[in-house]
């Protein structure tokens, strides 16, 4: 609770400075908050709170459970934060040329936070439907921040359209769920569901909910929004959708899944499984032939949704917990360091072709190293984060397969991991048709010396740092989750 | 109140909302009008309502009917963005036809 209060009123702090006439202040009182507030997370995080026992963490009982802080939700909370300390980092140099404005879009990048926050650290339905609303208004403003750009506009009126639909489903199965067993409380929503004389209402709402949420995660069938919005919106929020939105959204996803149903069925994990493979095959194919780069990343965004979906095969709730919290860890951060590339490549340029990077390599390496580092990263070579996150995960995904006792259960685990696996290959041809784009061709010869802004090289080391840091030890990331032994050995030299 | 429930029936209230939720539903699918598709996004929203608030007396229990001032105030909000959307698009397109925003291809 503190921590959305937190950061709520540092977006009302920013709109005031605007007021004040202190626009110099915005972006580093913010940046400063939101570090603070990270600290304040990451370390409740390692200290305690409870592990996430689908939807009966009763952890916020002074909050009515409309707020619990069990560890996965203070765990995402703190990847949300610090994705959306970059985002507001790469903000005062992407808006340069639109100053005044700078205070709005700092703010709605600060509200949207909360929504995200309250989207994984519900307890209630009602916060979940707030905290989903948030999110989703903040990016339809964003979307459409470039009033006079035609793309923009469509981009905005496109996800505003798909989003109030997929709102409006969301909606209807809250109020099924609510008609089916009589209250928004998910401990309460648990107990009734197991229930033998469940009204047929409540699958029906369950299964409208997450046709809202996959349409918010841009899964396969409801994915056809994605591509046209990333393209068409400013960078800067499409590096916001494609990292903060749809890894919170998967977050909701799951927590919802399991905090509604005690076990979940065999039918809809099957569903999922389908989903899931149709994501990652078609996202890595249509990606193949895209020449612009915003796209391209769009349709690589939906095939990693693929691979994050795949925590549904897992056994426990604990290792796909933490499965799912890494990968999602490895795909936003690698998401970022792209992202701010292709903002300092093509900033002004307005449009986002796979050759405005030609000869990257020679002109500006350290950025292309960053870019071709996060692209390895997300296509699952070692080292980097993505490749460890892949590895477990699949790893798993096998090891629960082959330990089944059923020979459907082993059947369905080898054709995932091997859909998982070729997509895998398969994505590895477009990213290195950027790679090489950059390092074997010549430079264009019209194009004007680059110059970068240092938030932009700043944001694209750092994170680039992090996708090594955390692929060499991945316990950095995984601590927030579970109780490593760095953690233990933290509490034994009482360093927390 | 609990009678009139009790004389129609559940049942029909949900049959009616999901009703006008598929209306709503169908209306965004087909119509090619901006304005008649937010109406439609309306008429979706309000039919949610409409079942949230039978609920409510169903379960004699007053939360249904709260979720429906968040979900009313939540709609006027998303309405008003959709529509400063719209009037960004007339004053580019000089029309809120959807049909004019077909420059995203891939």
């Amino acid at each position: 609770m503190e921590i959305l209060i937190a950061i709520a009123g540092l977006g009302i702090i920013c709109l005031i400075a605007e007021i004040f006439n202190a626009r110099k202040a915005i972006v580093p009182i913010s940046i400063v908050g939101l570090i603070a507030v990270l600290v304040y997370t990451v370390g409740r995080c390692l200290k305690g709170g409870k592990e996430f026992i689908s939807g009966l963490a009763m952890d916020g009982k002074g909050y009515f459970n409309m707020l619990v802080s069990d560890k996965y939700s203070l765990a995402f909370s703190s990847l949300f934060i610090l994705l959306a300390i970059f985002l507001i980092a790469l903000s005062p140099d992407f808006h340069k040329n639109h100053k005044p404005k700078l205070s709005d879009f700092v703010a709605t990048k600060l509200f949207l936070l909360t929504g995200a926050i309250a989207m994984v650290a519900f307890g209630n339905l009602s916060m979940f439907f707030l905290g989903i609303e948030v999110l989703s208004i903040s990016l339809y403003v964003l979307a459409a921040s470039e009033p006079k750009n035609l793309k923009s506009n469509e981009a905005g009126m496109k996800y505003f359209l798909m989003g109030a639909f997929a709102s409006g489903l969301i909606l209807f199965g809250i109020a099924l769920i609510y008609g089916a067993t009589g209250s928004f409380d998910t401990a309460v929503i648990q107990t009734k569901a197991l229930s033998p004389d469940l009204p047929k209402w409540f699958s029906i709402g369950f299964v409208l909910l997450s046709i809202g949420l996959l349409f918010k995660i841009a899964a396969v069938p409801f994915h056809f929004w994605a591509p046209d919005v990333y393209e068409g919106s400013p960078a800067l929020t499409t590096a916001t959708m494609s990292t903060l939105a749809k890894v919170a959204a998967i977050a909701a996803f799951f927590k919802l899944a399991y905090a509604l149903n005690p076990v979940l069925s065999g039918r809809f994990i099957t569903i999922i499984n389908v989903v899931a493979i149709a994501s990652m095959l078609i996202g890595n194919l249509v990606a193949l032939k895209q020449t612009n780069v915003k796209r391209m990343l769009a349709f690589s965004g939906i095939s990693h949704a693929g691979y994050m979906l795949l925590i549904f095969q897992l056994h426990g709730l604990t290792a796909a917990q933490s499965n799912l919290f890494f990968y999602a860890v490895a795909y936003s951060i690698a998401g970022i360091a792209a992202f701010a590339v292709v903002l300092s490549v093509c900033g002004n340029k307005g449009d986002e072709q796979i050759f405005n990077f030609n000869g990257l390599g020679k002109t500006n390496p350290v950025l292309a190293l960053v870019l071709t580092c996060a692209l390895l990263s997300m296509a699952g070579i070692p080292v980097f984060a993505g490749f460890f996150a892949k590895f477990n995960l699949f790893s798993q995904v096998l090891s629960k397969g082959m330990n089944s006792p059923s020979a459907q259960g082993i059947i369905t685990a080898l054709i995932l991991v091997i859909a998982a696996v070729v997509s895998s290959i398969i994505s590895v041809g477009y990213y290195f048709k950027l790679i090489i784009a950059m390092y074997s061709k010549e430079p264009n010869e019209d194009s004007q010396p680059l110059v970068v802004p240092f938030a932009y090289k700043a944001v694209a080391i750092v994170s680039f740092v992090l996708i090594i840091a955390i692929g060499l030890w991945p316990d950095l990331a995984s601590s927030l989750i579970r109780r490593t032994v760095l953690v233990e050995n933290m509490i034994k030299n009482k360093i927390i | 109140m609990e009678n009139i429930l009790q004389e129609i029936g559940i049942d029909n209230y949900i049959y009616l909302s999901t009703l006008l939720f598929c209306v709503g539903a169908f209306g965004v699918l087909f119509r090619r009008n901006a304005i008649v598709m937010f109406m439609s996004i309306e008429i979706m929203l309000n039919a949610v309502n409409l079942l949230l608030v039978a609920f409510s007396t169903y379960h004699q229990d007053a939360a249904g009917q709260i979720f429906v001032f968040f979900s009313m105030a939540v709609a006027a909000a998303e309405v008003a963005v959709g529509l400063a959307i719209l009037v960004a698009v007339y004053r580019n397109v000089k029309g809120i036809d959807i049909d004019n925003l077909k420059n995203l291809k891939g």
